[in-house]
């Protein structure tokens, strides 16, 4: 039957479209595409009813409305996985965030970077500052 | 005596990560700093006075601001090593199972240049008794990382390892929770780095088998892996 092998091509799909990366522009342009598309179907749906019992009987389903399900159930998860990656990609977004305040926070840049030139000593504690260039000496390593 | 060993290894940074272990993580800082003067603590948001009770024990604390992971914190403190300078960084579980000793004798190994990563394992010697289901489920875990990241080691999933600068310029890590293991073994791998194992000692007590790894977290480690 035509249909098992659409379903399962779709779901097929779904599962290695969760795999890539979804990649900034295309794939923006792609769900937006996809939800003019599926307000166009909609729209037509309306208009045509008998469409979709057609469409059924084309790919061995017994109704439209079975039909209408399966499509239903691949695009939620289609949706899902999308989603979860959309979160992972924000959950990255925030762990750098959050770690740039934690180290920043605690070790602020200026006293890991070098005194360009050497600087005369000026006060403060010189067995400080000696420390600071030998770790700044092992960071240009 | 301790004195001259800090001196041996005030070029150490160790990175312990933290989440909510305030009745054990003093004396495990405290323990630390007998032999490493810098020990970093990242308080991956913890809810209790955690982050208090490590800066009390002598640690440097650097603060998530929101709880994020393990793997989120292990980077974190990395890099806040890096950016202090260290040569050596060294990760240690804060729940009190790893042994000083053990990170004393891995830096050694760094030091006498026999290898970049030197990492912890348990499965070396006959120290370390692991339940049976916990035993099993470390099993599949090794099996799995051994074929996927091309690095083969005993004990895939132990937190104590010894990083060299170069190694740990190299790391970066994603995975924020559980499969940050995995992805370490496998940068590792992929950055050609030189690495050894050394057996190390896991106490289990009653305190960290209470708040263990459960099973779940196996197929969590595994969906995170897939769906990176």
């Amino acid at each position: 039957m035509l249909i098992k092998l659409l379903l399962l091509v779709a779901i097929a799909a779904v599962f290695v479209l969760g795999l890539r990366a979804p990649s900034g522009a295309r794939h923006l342009a792609l769900r937006r595409v996809s939800v003019l598309l599926a307000a166009a179907l909609a729209a037509l749906s309306v208009l045509f009813p008998d469409a979709w019992n057609a469409i059924a009987e084309f790919v061995g389903v017994g109704r439209g409305t079975d039909l209408l399900l399966y499509g239903l159930i691949v695009a939620f998860l289609l949706y899902m996985v999308t989603t979860y990656r959309r979160f992972r990609d924000m959950e990255q977004q925030i762990t750098l965030l959050a770690r740039r305040i934690a180290v920043d926070e605690t070790l602020p840049r200026a006293a890991a970077v070098p005194p360009p030139g050497p600087k005369p000593a000026a006060g403060g504690s010189p067995a400080q500052d000696t420390a600071e260039g030998e770790a700044s000496g092992a960071d240009g390593r | 005596m301790a004195l001259q060993a800090q001196q041996q290894h005030d070029d150490v940074c160790v990175v312990v990560p933290l989440f909510n272990e305030r009745t054990v993580v003093g004396d495990v800082v405290r323990d630390l700093r007998t032999a490493f003067p810098l020990v970093v603590v990242v308080d991956d948001g913890s809810t209790d006075d955690s982050a208090a009770v490590a800066r009390d024990a002598g640690a440097l604390v650097v603060q998530h601001p929101i709880n994020l992971g393990q793997g989120a914190a292990l980077q974190t403190g990395i890099e806040a090593a890096l950016r202090l300078g260290a040569r050596y960084v060294v990760t240690f579980d804060s729940d009190g199972q790893h042994q000083r000793t053990d990170a004393e004798a891995m830096v050694e190994r760094l030091r006498a240049d026999e290898a970049d990563v030197v990492f912890g394992s348990r499965f070396l010697d006959s120290r370390t008794r692991p339940g049976l289901v916990k035993r099993l489920v470390l099993r599949a875990a090794i099996v799995y990382s051994n074929l996927t990241t091309g690095v083969h080691l005993s004990d895939t999933h132990n937190g104590l390892r010894a990083l060299n600068r170069r190694a740990a310029s190299a790391l970066s890590i994603r995975q924020n929770r559980m499969a940050h293991a995995s992805e370490i073994i496998e940068q590792v791998g992929h950055a050609r780095l030189r690495w050894v194992e050394h057996p190390v000692h896991i106490l289990y007590t009653d305190y960290s088998r209470s708040k263990g790894q459960s099973v779940f977290n196996a197929v969590n480690i595994l969906t995170e892996m897939i769906y990176r």
